[in-house]
């Protein structure tokens, strides 16, 4: 990567007598540079290098556990070796990968272009979040070296405060550290959206994206603070004999419960809004529409975000919550199913009479919508208490929520990462290849996760590593999906990096795309904009009352 | 000159005073035996404390609408947890 390669951007010739600032990539070629940076872009990719690894990290751990379940005997790893390796993928895949994975990539590169502003409110507090990452990564990276946990990402108690033997402190330790990253994130974003909007942006020209990162950052400041509590609670009790959930001196395990799912439930959505907010950037993109309800898609966004909070007792139904508990919990989980159902349809809505592209970012947008379509379906089921209660620790709710997490957020993590590749490397990634990974992600995903809502509605149970026969041929098909999965996620890495030294230059908007960010050169320099950026209505692809795409090409 | 000393220095540390006394009564009334009514000043305390720290430090009276809502948020959601929570353990 050395500066030869890489001559001024051709969209902005340098003219004599003014100097072009360099791209962001180019600012710098030290690690220093990179490592003390307060660059919104640089800190973005410092984001995504760390959860890359630590994507391969939990997807490791998870190949171990699906070949285990190849056959019904357990003959690959020990009893508890398999339930190290599902914790390890639980840990790492919801703390290290999911929950930054948008967010503090994309949210952290595009917030600022969106709104048209050179970088986030608080630069300094942003690179911190990275450092405040890395540090919880670190502790999970001792866990593991200590010999791994084995209570399962949920850290139950009294399992997790009384009877594991294995480095539960360090693993709740790393959670906890890692978590203020989030908070620090989220405050960073909630400033940054009030305070640093271009003239003309206003609340309701804001891109669904600048949203949705808007609502995610609200769930993040005011849920994560309970979790943190909650396994310092569980530190407490480990290390000083505190006992604040041990039954028999007086205190209560479903109090953790409680206070586990009054963060994790909200925290679903952490990991699914920024998601939303990727589809409907796309999806208005390449229907060459106006999204459909652009205020109702706002609303939704934070209707979600606010009653996600009042659900969690929905993951409590057999734990001997009291049964009125269960009836409102119930209900109020059907509530939230509403905001959701209202983003699917506007997003079907903005197809309707759209000229659709099909390239790669849009068919990882297909995907997103039908997977999280059959997530928030199959979540209906598990509201409802008598059928929840048949399936509850069953693959049906792992079926249940790899539809929403990885169908849904990894589908539009995927997505986002082409439809933005050319704006933050500044090249054009092989458009068969990637329409390729993104058809086989799709099959994949389908073969792995579909079997397992059959096999949990028939009763094989989550977390054994021993099962009976005849569940067998499910387990089968799941792991050569899961394989077939992992050609998908591996193929873009490699046509990526390829592309990034040898793909073709993108220009500053190879999408034709109407958000602000495509206003900058493509990659933007330090601060952004060469000059200030114009303002418009919001997914403005077609004259408000005049013709679609579509029929323009008809006449 | 006088103002800013005040705004600085004497402000922050006599409500840091103030803060450490509270502590102080914290730990101290911990070893004093009053039943149930333990918990309640603790947390009496408690609000006290996050009280100074909203009016001095987040300076909410002289603050705009949307921060001051901003701030309402946190009490908003734990009176939401609360509220929820007792949904079960009021009900078993
Ligand atoms: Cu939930």
């Amino acid at each position: 990567m050395s500066d030869v390669a890489h001559p001024a951007a051709p969209d902005h010739p340098a003219t004599p007598g003014s100097a072009v600032p360099p791209d962001y990539l180019h600012d710098g070629h030290t690690l220093r540079s990179w490592l003390f940076t307060t660059d919104h872009k640089r800190i973005a990719i410092l984001f995504a290098l760390s959860i890359t690894l630590f994507f391969f990290i939990g997807a490791i751990a998870i190949s171990v556990v699906r070949l285990e379940l190849v056959t019904p005997a357990g003959d690959l790893v020990s009893d508890d070796t398999y339930n190290k390796m599902f914790t390890l993928h639980g840990i790492v895949m919801v703390w290290f990968f999911l929950i930054p994975s948008i967010p503090a990539t994309f949210g952290n590169f595009l917030l600022p272009l969106m709104i048209g502003a050179k970088d986030l409110a608080f630069p300094r507090i942003n690179v911190l979040s990275w450092y405040l990452y890395v540090a919880g990564a670190l502790l999970t990276v001792v866990t593991i070296i200590a010999g791994g946990v084995d209570t399962g990402w949920t850290f139950y108690v009294p399992y997790s405060t009384m009877f594991s033997n294995t480095a539960v402190l360090t693993a709740a330790m790393g959670v906890f550290v890692n978590g203020f990253s989030s908070v620090l994130t989220g405050v960073n974003f909630i400033a940054t959206t009030h305070v640093l909007r271009a003239p003309g942006m206003t609340w309701f020209r804001l891109p669904l994206f600048v949203w949705a990162m808007y609502a995610t950052s609200l769930v993040m400041v005011l849920a994560t603070p309970v979790l943190a509590m909650t396994l310092l609670l569980i530190v407490v009790e480990r290390w000083f004999d505190l006992p604040v959930f041990d039954a028999s001196r007086g205190g209560d395990p479903l109090l953790f419960q409680h206070l586990f799912w009054f963060y994790s439930h909200p925290a679903v959505y952490i990991m699914v809004l920024p998601a939303m907010g990727v589809a409907s950037e796309l999806i208005a993109c390449f229907a060459r529409r106006r999204l459909f309800g652009y205020s109702f898609m706002v609303y939704a966004l934070v209707a979600i975000a606010v009653i996600g909070f009042f659900v969690w007792g929905h993951h409590m139904f057999v734990s001997g919550q009291s049964p009125y508990a269960n009836v409102v919990f119930s209900f109020l989980s059907f509530m939230v199913a509403v905001p959701s159902a209202i983003k699917v349809f506007n997003w079907t809505a903005t197809l309707y009479r759209g000229s659709i592209g099909f390239d790669a970012p849009m068919l990882y947008a297909f995907g997103f919508l039908g997977l999280f379509t059959i997530g928030g379906l199959t979540g209906l089921f598990l509201a409802t208490v008598p059928i929840d209660i048949h399936v509850t620790d069953t693959y049906f709710v792992v079926a249940h929520f790899h539809y929403i997490m990885v169908g849904g957020t990894v589908s539009a993590f995927f997505g986002a990462l082409h439809f933005w590749w050319p704006k933050i490397t500044g090249r054009l990634y092989p458009e068969t290849l990637a329409r390729i990974a993104a058809v086989l992600m799709f099959f994949g995903f389908n073969l792995t996760f579909f079997p397992q809502f059959v096999m949990g509605y028939l009763g094989m149970p989550r977390r054994y590593h021993v099962y009976p026969p005849e569940f067998q041929i499910y387990h089968v098909l799941s792991t050569s999906g899961a394989a077939l999965l992992g050609v998908a996620y591996v193929m873009p890495l490699f046509y990526l990096i390829w592309s990034f030294r040898w793909g073709a230059r993108a220009g500053a908007n190879p999408w034709r795309a109407k958000g602000l960010e495509w206003q900058a050169p493509s990659p933007p320099p330090r601060d952004n904009f060469l000059t200030p950026p114009v303002v418009g209505e919001p997914y403005d692809y077609h004259p408000p009352e005049g013709p679609t795409a579509a029929e323009e090409q008809v006449a | 000159m006088d103002e800013r000393r005040r705004e600085i220095w004497i402000r922050p540390l006599l409500t840091w005073a103030a803060l450490c006394v509270l502590l102080a009564a914290t730990c101290a009334l911990a070893y004093v035996p009053m039943g149930r009514a333990n918990l309640a000043v603790s947390l009496a305390i408690a609000a006290a404390k996050a009280g100074l720290v909203g009016v001095v430090f987040m300076r909410l009276f002289e603050n705009n609408p949307l921060n001051r809502l901003a701030a309402a948020a946190g009490p908003i959601w734990i009176f939401v947890m609360f509220l929820l929570l007792f949904s079960d353990y009021a009900t078993r």
